[in-house]
């Protein structure tokens, strides 16, 4: 008769094994404890601020006390709505540019990823070397160029301007070229055997198994772009066609009194990014670790 | 034609997998970085094209001394910034990332995802909240002042302090990256080596020093690079917390650029500017990993 062993620690234990792990003092705990929970407070008030700000009706200056808790009620993101004529096209435009970039770097960073971690051709490492060193260059160095070409193609106020050089990043090639060296070999080689051609192998092979990895590539791309500035603030002149970054810095100029638009305009602008952030927290995190240099 | 065709038929499907990826690189990267560089040396004209100027340096030379140094003290600005908040962020980042690491698997979880998630705000978002923080009337940081029996302190609009206000609000953003990786270079340490430790009777300081930081130290060689790269390139955060500047006081490097480039048109100055930023870089890239570059192996 075989017989199972039935964990007997109660659960005030555990809650106790929880909170003070083994090898700490009650007082190193209680220290540790106070200094995250501290910290969590302040890493997390000025995000908390503004969204209380945003929820609440403030239609001129914000009261001398400040608000601490939320009034929830949505009146000023109704007026934003209402009062400020473009917001709407600034969130589609952003979305555009987002998802655009997203696709782009979805498919050829996997395919380029691919190729670099897994096959061998001449030129190879001179060439991921090179594009990896563009780390370095800082993006600022190509922003003249780049806005004389657009200029000169007429695609200033598109936003093809401000999507094209968003192409150009290494950070997903690099994120999946980690993430496709760690896959077996023999997979792909049945395939080959099996008549398989050879975007067949990453189509059946390589997507499949690189799934949670081209996951984080996709979040990290479309946060990257979402939340860009300079470069579509130099590529975008008409109010119509800029991106909600740009929109919601221009609404401090364009409401200067009128403060529950401005908290509105720039919470609602963070809110779906950090509802992205909460519903996939894992491939944020996997994919920070993956798309670290050593 | 014969080595031809082997050879494409070898390596043909590889060079068409990275192909797309190099096409955009050279248009969107390689060739703006070699006209920026040209474009430094060149008066442009947006007719009639650029032409060179003479002596060779001398959008270098008004890179450096037009407006009365304004680029110099940008430089300072941003060299200051950057190590006031490069440490930070370091420290803060170990010191988290060895506070949570005891603890239970899920609370780490919980810990890394709370300081994350302020991070994946845009910068221009978190500057404008700060922005409001600082307000001098109904701002918080004056209530609080307000609450402890202090005076109103104009945070961003005295030349004095608004360079410290900015840093500060750097500096009270916990570095999520640096927690994040800190904590998972520390989970693949071997514990063996901390129970070789114990077995020597050492204390959890001695472990610390001895097995842990040596350990991590490509994670912080990354994070230090990554971190003094992004400060030298500061601005959403300064464009606007101080939208017309604070005097010269909160000029940076890429502010300047900015402004050279595209408010007064002058393309030859800021392309310069922008080269010397790329430079800095550069420069700071080598002599870390220099420095730091690992000589352990585990």
């Amino acid at each position: 008769m075989s017989t199972v062993r039935v964990s007997r620690v109660s659960p005030a234990a555990r809650l106790v094994a929880f909170v003070r792990p083994r090898g700490l003092t009650t007082g190193r705990a209680v220290a540790t404890w106070a200094t995250l929970l501290a910290t969590t407070a302040i890493a997390l008030f000025p995000m908390y601020w503004l969204f209380v700000n945003a929820l609440t009706p403030i239609t001129a200056t914000p009261p001398l006390t400040p608000i601490l808790w939320p009034a929830w009620k949505l009146d000023n993101i109704i007026r934003l709505l209402t009062t400020s004529k473009h917001y709407t096209q600034w969130v589609s435009n952003s979305l555009v540019v987002a998802l655009g970039a997203t696709l782009w770097h979805a498919v050829f960073d996997t395919l380029a990823g691919y190729a670099f971690a897994k096959r061998r051709f001449p030129g190879r490492d001179a060439i991921f070397a090179t594009l990896v060193a563009t780390l370095m260059v800082p993006i600022h160095v190509t922003f003249i160029p780049l806005y004389l070409i657009n200029r000169e193609l007429g695609l200033i106020d598109s936003l093809w301007a401000v999507l094209m050089p968003a192409t150009s990043n290494v950070f997903g090639i690099f994120l999946m070229r980690q993430f496709i060296q760690t896959l077996p070999g023999e997979l792909e080689d049945a395939a080959r055997i099996d008549g398989c051609s050879e975007l067949g192998v990453v189509r059946h092979v390589i997507v499949p198994l690189s799934q949670p990895a081209i996951a984080s590539l996709a979040i990290f791309t479309f946060v990257r772009n979402w939340n860009d500035f300079l470069w579509p603030l130099i590529a975008v002149n008409r109010p119509q066609m800029f991106t909600l970054t740009v929109g919601v810095a221009s609404l401090q100029g364009e409401f200067m009194t009128d403060w529950g638009i401005i908290f509105a305009g720039a919470a609602v602008a963070s809110l779906p990014i950090t509802a992205f952030f909460l519903l996939f927290q894992r491939y944020f995190l996997d994919g920070l670790r993956l798309g670290a240099l050593k | 034609m014969q080595h031809l065709r082997a050879f494409l038929r070898a390596h043909g499907w590889s060079y068409a997998f990275i192909l797309p990826s190099l096409v955009t690189f050279a248009a969107f990267t390689f060739a703006p970085m070699a006209w920026s560089a040209m474009i430094s040396f060149q008066k442009v004209n947006l007719r009639t094209g650029g032409t060179w100027v003479t002596p060779i340096w001398a959008n270098y030379e008004r890179a450096f001394t037009a407006q009365s140094h304004v680029f110099v003290v940008a430089i300072g600005n941003t060299l200051i910034y950057t190590a006031f908040t490069v440490t930070t962020n370091i420290v803060v980042g170990l010191a988290l990332a060895s506070l949570i690491q005891p603890l239970h698997r899920h609370v780490r979880t919980f810990f890394r995802a709370a300081y994350y998630l302020p991070a994946v705000t845009s910068s221009l978002i978190v500057g404008m909240t700060w922005a409001y923080i600082y307000n001098a009337q109904w701002g918080f940081a004056n209530y609080l002042l307000r609450l402890i029996g202090l005076e109103p302190v104009r945070w961003l609009s005295n030349p004095d302090i608004a360079l410290g206000s900015i840093i500060a609000s750097t500096m009270l953003t916990i570095p999520a990256t640096a927690v994040v990786l800190f904590s998972a270079a520390m989970g693949g340490i071997p514990s063996e080596y901390y129970e070789a430790a114990d077995l020597d009777g050492a204390s959890p300081l001695q472990k610390w020093l001895g097995i842990t930081l040596p350990l991590i130290k490509p994670t912080t060689l990354y994070l230090s690079v990554i971190y003094t790269i992004a400060s030298f390139e500061v601005f959403e955060r300064i464009y606007v917390m101080v939208p017309s500047g604070v005097g010269n006081s909160t000029q940076t490097i890429v502010t300047q650029i900015y402004s050279a480039g595209f408010k007064d048109f002058d393309l030859g100055v800021s392309a310069a500017q922008a080269m010397v930023l790329f430079a800095m870089i550069g420069a700071v890239a080598l002599v870390q990993f220099r420095v730091l570059r690992s000589d352990v192996e585990y």
